[in-house]
């Protein structure tokens, strides 16, 4: 049996409290001892003494060992878009970028909306996935917001949460019921929030510089709505609701009051929403143009406090690959999306170096709460007994993002180029592991 | 003398004395089609493509009689008989179109920056004629060229632009045109038709036509775009033509010595009155008489004379 000793390296497990300089001994795929010495070798409750030459020894001095990061908010193209990405090189982007889990949505074709679309992927994850894979049911049959996909085949062929997203739920009576129905399996309810009617052929955020670059805009109003929606829906039905990629100043506000008032809601922001503006978009940069859009500076801000305050509870990519052949187009006929695996961590490690938030906070927002969110127990925390997902990363490693060089199928990135500091060394998953940088 | 660009994209990125230099030289190319020959040989051996994925009457004709009568051959290429219609990308068009050499490819294109992106594409000189509701740079030089040669100057003028400012691709381009030369420009439409933040590209914002024409000096009338409406933005064109169309009972209103100005192609009855569009004052087709001799212009200054 496989045993790794990490040695040395400053463990942050939000989950135990723990913030310092311990050893993580790993045996059997599951976390065995967290402990401020374990010579190699030595007797341990789980595991036991082994032979020597059995124990992978990681030298962890300076770096940080935390809870393997789970990204509730991926697209993996698979089945159905193979070229953009696929379970396996998605999976190998996400090692990459120190995630050992990641919910991929319900947006392939077909669509994630029956027990045999999830069962093909969790076979294909098992398979040829080097990452946990934990698929996200539609809401509705072919996401077309007509009428309940099968919520309670999805949840037992292993679906974690529902959700449209890609496609706003315009239709509010069935997201009633979809809210009430998920209850009934304690599931999540995943919302892309956007009213079409207001963001119609919108291509960026509204304002000026859509003005001056003659495109067509979509103002912060069609999310707020649909959040405020949400949340009157959540009051009514007591759902677990989460807001997925809040971009808006409007929405943060909306989810802050909400929490105060007690309603189960909890809220997701991607690091290009709190690290990237509108004004990104010119020059007719494709590789700016996502749904939601690039907002302000005061909703960048926003998004920052709302990190800070805790109204936002998870940093998620929305990694959403797309071949050139969607990109390399017209800025108003190009395909929205970014990947964002592989930069998530060192963007938001951007949001400690300017004391927005803590070490332990950011990793939290990136183990603990989306394990909590997903009900995945034996994940994001370092704890004896829980599934060895462990991310390693070094702070102080610089690097150029090159998009050539990801590990992503797709090039669609808005930060090719840019100077990072502070990566993902060692990611480990089941004890194993991954990927090494 | 040239301008030291590859292409006209814009007029928010030319400066002030290369617009001067565009609209003296156009001055200079109106002569020529006054002439019985009209042809003159500087461009002889260039090749310019007229790359057009929209409908357009005037502006095509009036670039492709500007190649010619520069003696430079030209090609025209609509969108709906070429591959486009085959489901070829911009960009693979412009690579192929480049691999057969051209000087310059002039592209009108429903989708705004799709001149950017060509020109970013490839080496030879990119001319944009339109681009979704981003901008028309010769049509904002063939106006300004318009009421310079009526009013003798543009700096210190108030000039109004009404209409679909939203949709609108001429405005953008006159509100930089003008303001960079000194002229004051407000911009009216009913709220629906008015972009946001559009204030902060230099110009005033009006909601009634009445207000702002009291004392300006230039009327500019544009065409409502219902094409690019995909929901309509006023109640009928009955009750737009009533609020913000211009007739003579509006125009009582306005100084005696008006000019009144129209991209084309016009609504009569709707946003001009048929007796205005026809009245002295209106320089509707003087404009289109001076879009020939700036786009000559604008050939000669991006590919005349020896190339370095």
């Amino acid at each position: 049996m496989n045993r790794i000793l990490i040695k040395g390296g400053r463990v942050i497990d939000p989950v135990s409290g723990i913030d310092g300089l311990f050893d993580v001994y790993v045996f059997g795929g599951k976390i065995a001892a967290v402990k401020p010495s374990i010579p190699p070798g030595s007797p341990l409750e789980k595991g036991g003494v082994g032979d020597l030459d059995d124990w992978t020894i990681i030298d962890a001095t300076g770096l940080i060992v935390c809870p393997g990061f789970i990204d509730m908010h991926t697209h993996l193209r698979e089945p159905g878009y193979e070229y953009k990405e696929t379970i396996k090189t998605g999976a190998m982007a996400a090692a990459a970028g120190g995630f050992t889990s990641i919910a991929c949505m319900a947006n392939t074709n077909p669509v994630n909306d029956n027990a045999s679309v999830t069962r093909y992927i969790l076979k294909k994850a098992v398979e040829e996935g080097v990452v946990n894979v934990f698929p996200v049911g539609a809401i509705s049959k072919g996401l077309k917001g007509e009428t309940l996909a099968e919520i309670g085949d999805l949840k037992e062929a292993g679906c974690v949460a529902v959700s449209d997203d890609g496609r706003p739920m315009m239709n509010t009576g069935l997201m009633r019921l979809a809210m009430e129905y998920a209850g009934l399996f304690n599931l999540l309810v995943i919302s892309h929030c956007e009213d079409m009617a207001i963001s119609a052929e919108g291509v960026m955020n509204e304002g000026f510089t859509a003005t001056r670059l003659g495109l067509k805009g979509i103002p912060n109003a069609a999310e707020d709505i649909m959040v405020a929606r949400d949340i009157a829906l959540a009051e009514l039905t007591g759902a677990k609701l989460h807001i997925a990629h809040v971009s808006t100043k409007g929405s943060v506000e909306l989810i802050r009051r909400a929490k105060d008032n007690g309603i189960r809601i909890s809220a997701e922001v991607t690091p290009h929403h709190f690290t990237l503006k509108d004004e990104a978009v010119i020059g007719y940069n494709t590789n700016a143009k996502m749904n939601p859009p690039l907002r302000s500076q005061s909703d960048v801000d926003a998004l920052k406090q709302g990190l800070k305050d805790g109204t936002i509870d998870v940093i998620a990519t929305d990694h959403a690959p797309q071949d050139i052949v969607e990109k390399e187009i017209e800025f108003d006929k190009a395909a929205n999306g970014i990947i964002g695996l592989e930069t998530a961590l060192s963007l938001s490690l951007m949001l400690v170096s300017d004391n927005i938030i803590t070490l332990p906070d950011l990793v939290k927002k990136l183990s603990a709460n989306p394990a909590k969110l997903l009900g995945l127990d034996n994940k994001g925390a370092l704890k004896v007994g829980a599934d060895a997902d462990v991310t390693i990363i070094d702070l102080n490693k610089e690097w150029i993002v090159d998009s050539r060089e990801l590990k992503s199928k797709s090039r669609n990135t808005p930060f090719d180029g840019w100077r990072m500091k502070g990566r993902a060394v060692k990611t480990i998953v089941g004890g194993k592991v991954v990927y090494e940088g | 003398m040239r301008l030291k660009r590859k292409d006209i994209l814009t007029i928010e990125d030319l400066a002030k004395d290369e617009i001067e230099l565009i609209l003296s030289t156009a001055q200079s190319f109106k002569e020529v089609s006054e002439r019985e020959i009209k042809k003159v040989p500087t461009l002889r051996g260039r090749t310019i493509i007229n790359l057009f994925y929209e409908a357009s009457t005037r502006t095509r004709t009036s670039f492709e009689i500007a190649a010619k009568r520069m003696s430079a051959d030209a090609i025209n290429i609509s969108a709906s008989s070429s591959s486009v219609a085959k489901g070829e990308t911009l960009k693979d068009t412009a690579k192929n179109l480049e691999a057969m050499n051209p000087d310059c490819i002039v592209l009108r294109h429903p989708s705004s920056g799709a001149p950017q992106v060509l020109a970013g594409f490839i080496k030879c000189s990119v001319i944009n004629a339109g681009d979704g509701s981003h901008e028309h740079p010769s049509q904002a030089l063939l106006d300004l060229l318009t009421v310079k040669e009526k009013l003798g100057r543009i700096d210190g003028l108030k000039i109004v632009i009404v209409g679909d400012i939203s949709h609108s691709r001429v405005a953008r381009s006159n509100i930089y045109g003008f303001t960079k030369l000194g002229a004051e420009v407000s911009v009216v439409a009913p709220p629906t038709m008015m972009p946001s933040g559009i204030a902060s590209m230099g110009c005033n914002v009006k909601n009634r036509i009445e207000d702002a024409i009291t004392d300006a000096d230039v009327i500019m009338m544009l065409r409502i775009q219902l094409e690019r409406h995909k929901v309509p933005l006023f109640p009928t064109v009955r009750e737009y033509s009533r609020l913000f169309g211009l007739d003579r009972k509006k125009l009582g209103k306005a100084k005696k010595d008006i000019v009144i100005l129209h991209p084309g192609p016009i609504n009569r009855g709707v946003e001009i009155a048929s007796d205005i569009a026809d009245a002295p004052y209106s320089l509707i087709l003087d404009q289109v008489k001076n879009g020939v001799a700036v786009r000559m212009a604008l050939f000669y200054l991006l590919l005349g004379g020896s190339r370095e």
